[in-house]
């Protein structure tokens, strides 16, 4: 049997258990949210033990370093003991600037954290509100703005994003960790053909990096498709069509399942993507939203030539409720 | 391991550098095959192409070690699901095609089908 320490506490781990589910299972609170070590919700840091490398997959070296690692994907082999604490340190305190309706189901919100955050446009950071609710979100600001800005897609029943909707106010404190992820510009190939998609809010991060890669004065094609079901899924059109009147280079693709218009595609955004870029050969892409969706383009696209060193991916995964134990296979 | 001067296929390729692009290469190939891709339907690609790497520097005599036994039971979950001769076929033909592609001599790729082949029996459970 596997233990682990917590805040001066033993507790045993079931055969193949991982950290998360059986500290969760003992009544210890535990940020969470997709269980599957994509979100980084649940990171927490090892003060004495000896962490499973597959717990570290994803983080950053100098997370690492320090012994941090994801709880759902750590499975201390049998025998072995671990002291673990909270990634509190991490965390930064925020407060709320300004929430606004992007569209009827997309949701700005702009954060000032109290301290800078040191982040690229497109990476993800956690959201911890107070009583411990911890969701990812994509930025999709640049970091020498005033404000970190979160597009959340107001989810049916959803914890967060009806919280933010509906409850939260401008000045109400909340706490940002990370950032993480790899969907971010990196300069020094100005002329490289870049390839974006993304579903509903996978437009956040897309948008930041847009942006970000314009500011750094990239002169190659840059290609944004982003879809939505209907017309109504679509948002920043109106920003997005003028900066790309501005920017020759930059190609905006909205296209929508049902009711295309003049202005907007209709089909699928695979179908949309291979019509007008055939051959990405030497591209490189970034895709985020839908989890199935973003994983089927990313097959789509490793096929069509795309090296996958070139391919930047981040799946939105939902949360995943507790008591419903983390899947041994695992996603990663 | 046998204590021959002779370079392995795998360091006259270009050793780690070589397996890299040689993965993406195999990989696509896998993928694009309907008749095995079920097999490598991974959602973690990562993960799935760095067992590629295994089996690429397996086959061309680089640095891991499989024994006979490993072989058997990381493929018997793949046996229970089907796999056969015709697969076993398929990927072989996948492995050479992607090495003619890197350019890879005639007497070197003869060698390496010479390890894969050799690894059949295990690989399909019998
Ligand atoms: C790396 C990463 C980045 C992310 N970035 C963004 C972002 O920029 N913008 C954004 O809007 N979201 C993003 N998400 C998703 C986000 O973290 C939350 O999962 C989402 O906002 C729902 O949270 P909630 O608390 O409102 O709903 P929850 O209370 O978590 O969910 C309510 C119910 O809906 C189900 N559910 C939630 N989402 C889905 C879904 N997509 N499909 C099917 N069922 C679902 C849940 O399983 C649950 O039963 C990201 C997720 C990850 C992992
Ligand atoms: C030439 C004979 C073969 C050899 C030498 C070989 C070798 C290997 C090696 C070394 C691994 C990595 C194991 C690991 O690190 O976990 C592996 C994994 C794998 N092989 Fe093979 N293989 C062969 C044939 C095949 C065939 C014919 C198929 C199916 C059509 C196949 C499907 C797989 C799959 C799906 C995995 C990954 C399994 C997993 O996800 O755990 N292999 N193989």
């Amino acid at each position: 049997m596997a233990k682990v320490k917590h805040e001066s506490d033993w507790y045993p781990l079931e055969s193949g258990e991982s950290v998360l589910d059986a500290l969760l299972r003992q009544g210890v609170s535990i940020p969470n949210a997709c269980r599957a070590g994509a979100c980084q919700s649940c990171l927490m840091r090892a003060v004495a033990g000896t962490v499973p490398e597959a717990a570290q997959v994803g983080l950053k070296d100098t997370l690492r370093a320090q012994g941090y690692f994801l709880a759902c994907a750590c499975r201390p082999p049998e025998g072995t003991q671990l002291e673990v604490t909270g990634a509190e340190a991490l965390r930064i305190p925020a407060r709320i600037q300004a929430l606004s309706l992007l569209s009827t189901s997309v949701l700005r919100v702009r954060l000032v954290t109290d301290s800078p955050l040191a982040y690229h446009a497109g990476q993800y950071i956690s959201l911890v509100r107070e009583d411990g609710l911890a969701r990812s979100y994509s930025l999709a600001s640049l970091p020498h703005e005033d404000a970190l800005e979160l597009h959340v897609r107001l989810q049916p029943g959803g914890a967060m994003s009806g919280w933010l909707a509906h409850d939260a106010q401008p000045g109400d404190r909340l706490q940002v960790q990370g950032p993480a992820g790899s969907c971010f510009y990196v300069p020094g190939r100005p002329e490289q053909p870049l390839l974006l998609a993304g579903t509903g809010t996978g437009l956040a991060p897309l948008y930041g990096i847009v942006r970000d890669a314009l500011a750094a004065g990239h002169t190659g094609p840059i290609w944004l498709f982003h879809g939505a079901r209907t017309p109504e899924g679509l948002y920043l059109t109106s920003e997005l069509r003028a900066l790309a009147e501005q920017h020759p280079q930059f190609l905006y693709r909205p296209g929508v399942l049902e009711g295309g218009s003049r202005d907007v595609a209709e089909g699928a955004l695979d179908v949309l993507i291979r019509a007008e870029c055939p051959k990405p050969l030497g591209w490189r892409a970034w895709l985020c939203g839908d989890g199935p969706l973003v994983l089927s383009l990313r097959k789509k696209l490793f096929l069509a030539g795309l090296s996958l060193k070139d391919l930047h991916t981040d799946a939105f995964l939902p949360s995943v409720p507790s008591g419903q134990r983390t899947s041994d296979a695992g996603a990663r | 391991m046998s204590v021959t001067a002779e370079k392995s296929v795998y360091e006259q390729l270009g050793g780690e550098p070589a397996m890299a692009a040689a993965v993406e290469v195999f990989y696509r190939k896998v993928l694009a095959d309907d008749h095995i891709s079920h097999f490598f339907e991974d959602v973690d690609m990562e993960r799935q192409a760095a067992k590629q790497k295994a089996f690429l520097t397996m086959v061309t005599g680089g640095p891991v070690h499989y024994s006979g036994k490993d072989m058997r039971a990381g493929h018997a979950p793949l046996v229970k699901r089907g796999l056969n001769d015709s697969h076993f076929d398929a990927v072989a033909g996948h492995l050479k095609a992607t090495l003619e592609e890197l350019g890879v001599a005639a007497p070197l790729v003869a060698k390496v089908m010479t390890i894969a082949e050799s690894a059949r029996a295990d690989v399909l459970g019998r």
